[in-house]
């Protein structure tokens, strides 16, 4: 039982996946244009974590090494349809907003990351509440960032009026600059509190520390040995 | 019709730009941005694949997955025709194209993963593209992806030995810098 609050502490704060692991970027940009939408990708990919987390741990001893990758893409391919389906057919007001973010959910790293580095290692229960964790920090990450672009783009939170009357919202941040402006805001204060508590800023935005999460299993390392071939050249000059 | 190419090229490469402002492919562009050699490399190596993905996953949308009535299973087959092809391409290059492979093989994995591949190819069943189109969309959408990481990589680069505050060191640097990349691009959406 304390193996699985740890998971959950592990997910939501020790290795959020937005601000400190910074995997899954793209639906992090992408649909946090409000708070709202923020929760429901969240949880939509939450949704999906457990699922193919519990399918993959249990078909742990069952799927050969050599083709684990496309067993595993294939398995969360398959949650990422019917979720897509359900939420087409239950609330299609997300489905609308969200759009072809939903498919995508498909090559988000934290999914194929966790299967590879976690649901294929432990029992049904740990990862389904490793998936859980994840998904709960992912959640979290997102509503963060949707909440900031929503109250400064639109001020409002959640649908509602936050900010006077008299505040003229900038548009700006509800676009696509915006994302990137709250996103290394927000870093960068994740970054000044780690440093006010005399930790190093560490993993934050360094690829190569990155390899035990990274989810290009078929890399193979290669990126990192490629960082060092950059170097290489970079002396000979 | 070559009118219709041209909307669709202008209009996926630098108005609707991949990166930029649909927010596809954001972890190689952040990941590997950090030389220009480097990230032309991966920027061609998303060029080749794109356009390539494109027209199998249209090939393949069109004559199977349409007769047979089973578009509903669309993610799923893209993605593993995708990754399918990636390593063919990959072997292919390593057996017949060395020159071609020493520049681009270290990308070709990496690329599995990059969703712009597998948006571009929803994309086109969704706006319901021909398979020409289709080829011409996913053509623009990775230049228009490569013109964007090369540039970030440029400028990367000149940032290099500067004096940046402690907390902004790394990514939240080059987040600011993709943010102004991103209003410069604004410009473009006046060509509509």
């Amino acid at each position: 039982m304390k193996k699985c609050f740890a998971s959950l502490y592990n997910g939501l704060i020790k290795e959020n996946p937005t601000f400190v692991l910074m995997l899954g970027m793209c639906p992090t940009l992408a649909v946090t244009t409000s708070a709202m939408n923020g929760v429901g990708m969240g949880l939509t990919t939450t949704a999906v974590l457990i699922m193919s987390n519990i399918m993959i741990s249990m078909l742990r001893r069952v799927i050969p090494d050599g083709v684990r990758i496309p067993a595993f893409i294939v398995v969360i391919a398959s949650f990422v349809t019917i979720t897509e389906l359900l939420l087409k057919a239950y609330i299609p007001s997300l489905y609308e907003a969200l759009g072809l973010y939903i498919p995508l959910i498909v090559v988000n790293c934290i999914i194929l990351g966790r299967a590879e580095s976690f649901a294929s290692k432990n029992n049904m229960i740990y990862s389904a509440f490793d998936g859980l964790g994840m998904g709960l920090g992912f959640t979290l990450g997102l509503t963060c960032i949707g909440i900031v672009r929503e109250l400064i783009g639109a001020g409002t939170v959640f649908g509602y009026r936050a900010l006077p009357d008299a505040y003229e919202p900038l548009t700006i941040f509800i676009l696509a600059p915006g994302a990137f402006l709250v996103l290394a805001f927000l870093v960068a204060l994740m970054n000044r509190i780690k440093l006010a508590a005399g930790r190093d800023t560490g993993v934050t935005g360094d690829c190569d520390k990155l390899c035990r999460n990274c989810p290009n299993t078929g890399c193979g390392g290669r990126m990192r040995h490629d960082g060092k071939a950059d170097s290489a050249e970079g002396r000979k000059r | 019709m070559i009118q219709q190419l041209i909307i669709i090229a202008i209009g996926s490469a630098f108005i609707n730009n991949v990166v930029l402002s649909q927010f596809l492919g954001i972890c190689p562009f952040l990941g590997v941005s950090k030389k220009i050699n480097t990230a032309a490399g991966m920027g061609s190596a998303v060029v080749f694949v794109i356009t390539l993905a494109s027209a199998v996953a249209g090939v393949i949308y069109r004559f199977i997955l349409v007769p047979l009535d089973i578009t509903y299973l669309q993610t799923i087959v893209f993605i593993l025709v995708i990754a399918a092809l990636v390593q063919f391409v990959e072997m292919f290059l390593k057996k017949k194209m060395k020159g071609l492979y020493q520049a681009l093989g270290v990308y070709l994995p990496l690329i599995t993963t990059n969703c712009a591949v597998l948006g571009v190819a929803l994309t086109n069943v969704q706006k319901e593209y021909s398979l020409l189109e289709g080829v011409v969309n996913g053509f623009a959408t990775a230049v228009g992806f490569l013109v964007a990481i090369v540039i970030l990589a440029g400028l990367r680069e000149k940032m290099e030995y500067n004096d940046i505050p402690k907390p902004f060191r790394g990514m939240p640097t080059v987040l600011l810098t993709a943010c102004l990349m991103a209003i410069a691009f604004f410009g473009f959406s006046g060509l509509k």
